[in-house]
């Protein structure tokens, strides 16, 4: 084209201008991006761009024998990888109709309420951090890294404990693992006040964070809110509770309701769910050595094994909420075709571009983290 | 449950706090820091770090590189490692490509023999020309040969892999000791898929096979009860499957990886299984399919209607030619037939593998000897290729004092009296001599008999051998015991007492040793430790040898010997142009050997013949 000829489009004048939000910001555990319309400082309109840690799981484990599968599913989540592998086990278990031995499920129940505690300090590290608070994200790591030692104890892995298998779990706790769990528990006791005096009572916080990112319950539940961020609106509504699988129906605990929907009640659900986790394991410690039998249900020889025909859903309560698995099988040695439904995907696009409205720019990656949204679960 | 109604303790975020908080902070100057310090940590004692293997305990069976989710894992040939295919032992290796692992330890967790495991070491990094060093073979000294320990490893609690077979069920020993019904049942179908589910298919028994079998295929056929294409895979190489899958030496089986810590596949079973199940019908019309559609015009004779025999007939008829089997006594069959007891391998079982042998075109002449009925020389004037498959026939004695005697009998000629529906006369007691598979299987005919005519069982087996150094297999033994009879192991037979023309016992001494240190037979006993065994049949089960005279004097001079067995070279050819011998007299007693014979006899008389019409010598 001619530069004579070159006749520039004409914009309507306008006082908005686009911002490329990520996809490697640090307000986010891995890569994921906001296109954001800005007018002055406040977000007009934000639109999620996904797709930067898709590794196709879904697709790769119809190519993958059911055992190795196990290997492959905590990847899902880097956070909070726990609640993949047992719910993957979980829906092979009720293809084959396998019982799970009575020990095996406490095991899983500590293994997940542990993860839980891990994805918590985590997240409240990383929400943190999004308000300018450095120390807290230290903390937060290092204690996790408490929690992480154990999960090297009891399963081998640090993050991906690979420790669920179909049938049951890999091993028994090792000798002398409930007393150190305990000690750390009574640790993380003494924390949590430190955590209160340091961050959750922070009013760099409660003033950033409160009515920041606010939804109604009706808005939740429209937008297929789940887990803390559904509680956080003052929806009293569990998994573990109110569909209880494994072994939770034996366990006493509460479940942490706020009002407020904002960043600040969301953090502050989560805050307690960690108190109520702690509780969760102490009883588990204490019941666990009553518990004998194995610790896992015979299966057939892994490369020669024919799950029979069938579909299943799966539901749990991951720490970033509720996590689904559909897996069907065709009565081969792999799935047929394995969805997963998690909470991440929701946070992440529907309710972080309506909560980003109108917002300002500062607070868009408080509001991405206080939802707790995982991009590599988001992507899969 | 007042616990339950308890509120969280909900903290005060409401709160201004007072202005002194700030100095609560002065506390932590007494406090380390939360970062961790930079020092070199100790793995978990179960960690999953990088490989180590105990290249002694490994076998080279490739499970793990079977279960890898990543193909991180590629087998390599170690040469200075041991190869010995016969106990599954192959010097392949795991080579991991860390790279692609990810340290689930699923190949420790499904190892058959347990040698694989995850160390706790967790440290590696390298220049960017060393990158292939993230590629290597573990060793038991671990990556960088520093004994950091074995992190994740094999146990009770993680092991995948099912040690126990599925329990044949067989008619128990009061029930089966009056007759000659066959003892195992066979397995049904929810047991032999089970059974079949547990191989890893490491080909092991491949290996072992002296024909080569390919049982991890047609296992892996039985597990999708494809029966069709199992059977197909047992034809492939073996046409003696009903034989064989009853009465085989199995070697796949202690081959076996899984046999390293657990009970092996019961390969035999399952091949039993698989032409059971498929039905006779079936079986001959799906080898049927592979039959010659063309002829060539030339004719083989085959002496001997074992299945050394009948195996080389098969092939060479499917290649097209004009084979005759010739057979003196009344059925084809061989050995199997006249020497293993019904009990263990029925008759009609071994007829419906001749039959599927018959339908492929093969001509099976009985009740013919060669060199009375018809000779050698008219037999290689009409044909234009001979093979001798004649079996072990004749018994062995051991000639001591009295085993001249008319009550002492040679195991396999009395098996082969039973066998023809023969009244021989039941001995009210009977000694027999040897401990091999054919000294139990006369000692439980033997019973069988006495049980019929006289309600007990008096039989007493004297074998030379302990019990550690036992020659029949184990489940003979135990089998045997079960049906009453008396096994003597170290016994060294002595003299046949004889008092009027009649055996009275049999006396034996203590055995010391059998062979000397050069491994030569040459037995020490222990002459005060004498018994005498009262009986009134003694019968020899040391071994058998070939009946060669058909051969005629001529021909006897031509061939080579060597030690009272036929010479021939790995072709099975011997030093005639027509002439081959296979089977066991020139490798020894066992069907599956026979089998294997016949395979490649028939591959070199192939040969030769189709070079006949291109007027090409292959050998001379």
């Amino acid at each position: 084209m001619r530069p004579e000829n070159y006749e520039p489009k004409q914009h309507p004048p306008s006082t908005e201008y686009e911002l490329n939000f990520g996809p490697n910001h640090p307000g986010i555990e891995g890569n994921y991006a906001l296109k954001v319309k800005l007018h002055g400082d406040t977000v007009v309109e934000a639109r999620a761009d996904a797709g930067y840690l898709h590794r196709g799981f879904e697709k790769l484990m119809e190519q993958r024998l059911w055992i190795q599968n196990i290997a492959l599913v905590p990847r899902i989540c880097v956070p909070d990888p726990s609640p993949m592998e047992v719910a993957y086990s979980m829906a092979v278990e009720q293809l084959c109709g396998l019982d799970v031995p009575e020990r095996a499920q406490w095991l899983r129940v500590m293994q997940l309420e542990m993860s839980r505690i891990t994805a918590h300090l985590f997240y409240f590290g990383g929400h943190a951090a999004t308000t300018g608070m450095y120390t807290p994200m230290f903390w937060g790591v290092a204690d996790r890294d408490l929690v992480l030692d154990l999960f090297e104890e009891l399963t081998g892995g640090r993050v991906y404990c690979i420790y669920n298998m179909p049938g049951g779990v890999r091993r028994d706790v090792p000798e002398g693992f409930l007393q150190r769990l305990g000690k750390l528990l009574d640790y993380l006791e003494t924390r949590l006040p430190e955590y209160d005096n340091l961050f959750f009572s922070n009013h760099v916080l409660v003033k950033r964070a409160r009515d920041t990112g606010t939804m109604t319950q009706k808005q939740a539940l429209e937008w297929a809110v789940t887990g803390p961020n559904l509680r956080a609106t003052g929806l009293d509504f569990d998994v573990r509770r109110d569909d209880p699988y494994l072994v939770y129906d034996q366990l006493d605990f509460d479940i942490p309701v706020e009002q407020g929907g904002d960043a600040l009640s969301r953090t502050l659900v989560r805050r307690n769910e960690m108190q109520q986790s702690i509780r969760i394991l102490r009883q588990i410690i204490k019941r666990l050595p009553e518990i004998k039998g194995p610790i896992r249900a015979p299966i057939p020889n892994p490369l020669a094994w024919n799950v029979p025909a069938g579909d299943t859903y799966v539901r749990l309560e991951s720490s970033k909420g509720e996590l689904s698995w559909y897996v069907v099988s065709n009565g081969g040695q792999k799935p047929y075709r394995v969805h997963v439904r998690g909470p991440s995907a929701m946070h992440a696009v529907q309710v972080l571009e309506n909560l980003a409205k109108g917002c300002r720019v500062e607070d868009v990656a408080q509001i991405m983290f206080s939802l707790d949204a995982c991009p590599p679960e988001v992507d899969r | 449950m007042s616990d339950s109604q308890k509120k969280p303790n909900d903290i005060d975020y409401q709160s201004k706090g007072s202005v002194l908080n700030p100095l609560k902070s002065i506390s932590f100057f007494a406090r380390k820091p939360v970062t961790e310090p930079l020092e070199p940590r100790v793995a978990a004692e179960r960690y999953r770090g990088f490989h180590v293997n105990d290249w002694e305990k490994c076998v080279g069976c490739s499970t793990c590189q079977k279960v890898c989710d990543n193909a991180a894992i590629t087998m390599i040939k170690v040469p200075s490692q041991k190869e010995d295919p016969l106990n599954g032992i192959r010097n392949l290796r795991p080579a991991i490509d860390y790279g692609r692992c990810c340290w689930c330890a699923l190949c420790v967790d499904l190892c058959p023999t347990g040698s694989i495991s995850l160390s706790r070491e967790y440290v590696h990094t390298c220049y960017d020309e060393q990158l292939d060093s993230y590629f290597l073979l573990p060793d038991p000294n671990g990556m960088h040969k520093q004994d950091f320990g074995i992190g994740w490893h094999k146990t009770d609690e993680n092991d995948m892999i099912d040690h126990h077979r599925q329990k044949m069920p067989e008619k128990p020993p009061q029930s089966r000791t009056d007759n000659f019904d066959e003892i195992v049942d066979g397995y049904d179908k929810q047991q032999a898929i089970i059974e079949a589910s547990r191989c890893v298919q490491c080909g092991m028994c491949h290996d072992a096979c002296p024909t080569h079998m390919h049982a991890p295929e047609y296992i892996r056929a039985i597990w999708q009860h494809d029966l069709e294409k199992a059977v197909r895979q047992i034809y492939r190489t073996n046409p003696f499957s009903h034989t064989c899958g009853r009465v085989c030496t199995h070697r796949c089986e202690t081959a076996c990886s899984i046999g390293k810590r657990g009970e092996p596949i019961a390969i035999r079973w399952l091949k039993r299984y698989a032409m059971d199940a498929l039905g006779d019908d079936q079986v001959r019309k799906l080898v049927a399919k592979d039959h010659a559609e063309t002829s060539t015009g030339k004719r083989i004779a085959i002496i001997g209607s074992g299945p050394a025999g009948l195996t080389a007939a098969f092939d060479l008829a499917k290649a097209g030619h004009k084979v005759t089997v010739y057979e003196g006594l009344d059925k084809p069959g061989g050995m199997p037939r006249y020497g293993i007891p019904y009990y263990r391998l029925p008759a009609d079982r071994l007829d419906a593998d001749i039959d599927v042998i018959r339908d492929a075109g093969v001509e099976i002449i009985c009740n013919t000897w060669i060199g009375k009925d018809i000779t050698l020389d008219k037999l290689h004037k009409k044909n234009d290729a001979v093979l001798l498959a004649l079996g072990l026939q004749l018994g062995r004695s051991t000639r001591i004092p009295g085993s001249e005697n008319s009550n002492v009998f040679k195991a396999v000629d009395l098996l082969r009296q039973i066998a023809n529906g023969e009244k021989i006369k039941v001995p009210e007691s009977a000694a027999i001599i040897g401990g091999g598979n054919v000294a139990m299987d006369i000692a439980r005919s033997l019973a069988r008999l006495q049980k019929q005519e006289f309600g007990t069982v008096n039989i007493t087996v004297t074998a030379m051998e302990s019990f550690d150094h036992f020659l029949a297999d184990a489940e003979e033994v135990k089998e045997a015991q079960e049906e009453g009879i008396v096994i003597l192991p170290s016994r060294g037979p002595q003299e046949c007492l004889i008092e009027k023309n009649k055996v009275v016992g049999l006396k034996t001494w203590a055995v010391l040793s059998i062979f000397d240190e050069k491994g030569r037979f040459a037995p020490h006993f222990d002459e005060s430790n004498e018994l005498c065994h009262d009986c009134e049949m003694i019968v020899e089960a040391i071994g058998q040898m070939t009946d060669v005279e058909l051969l005629g004097e001529n021909l006897i001079e031509k061939l080579e010997w060597q030690r009272g067995r036929l010479q021939v070279d790995e072709h099975c050819r011997t030093s005639q142009e027509w002439l081959w011998a296979a089977g066991d007299m020139v490798k020894g007693p066992d069907v599956v050997h026979a089998v294997a014979d016949g395979h490649i006899v028939a591959n070199s008389m192939n040969q030769y013949l189709n070079s006949l019409k291109t007027g090409k010598k292959l050998h001379g």
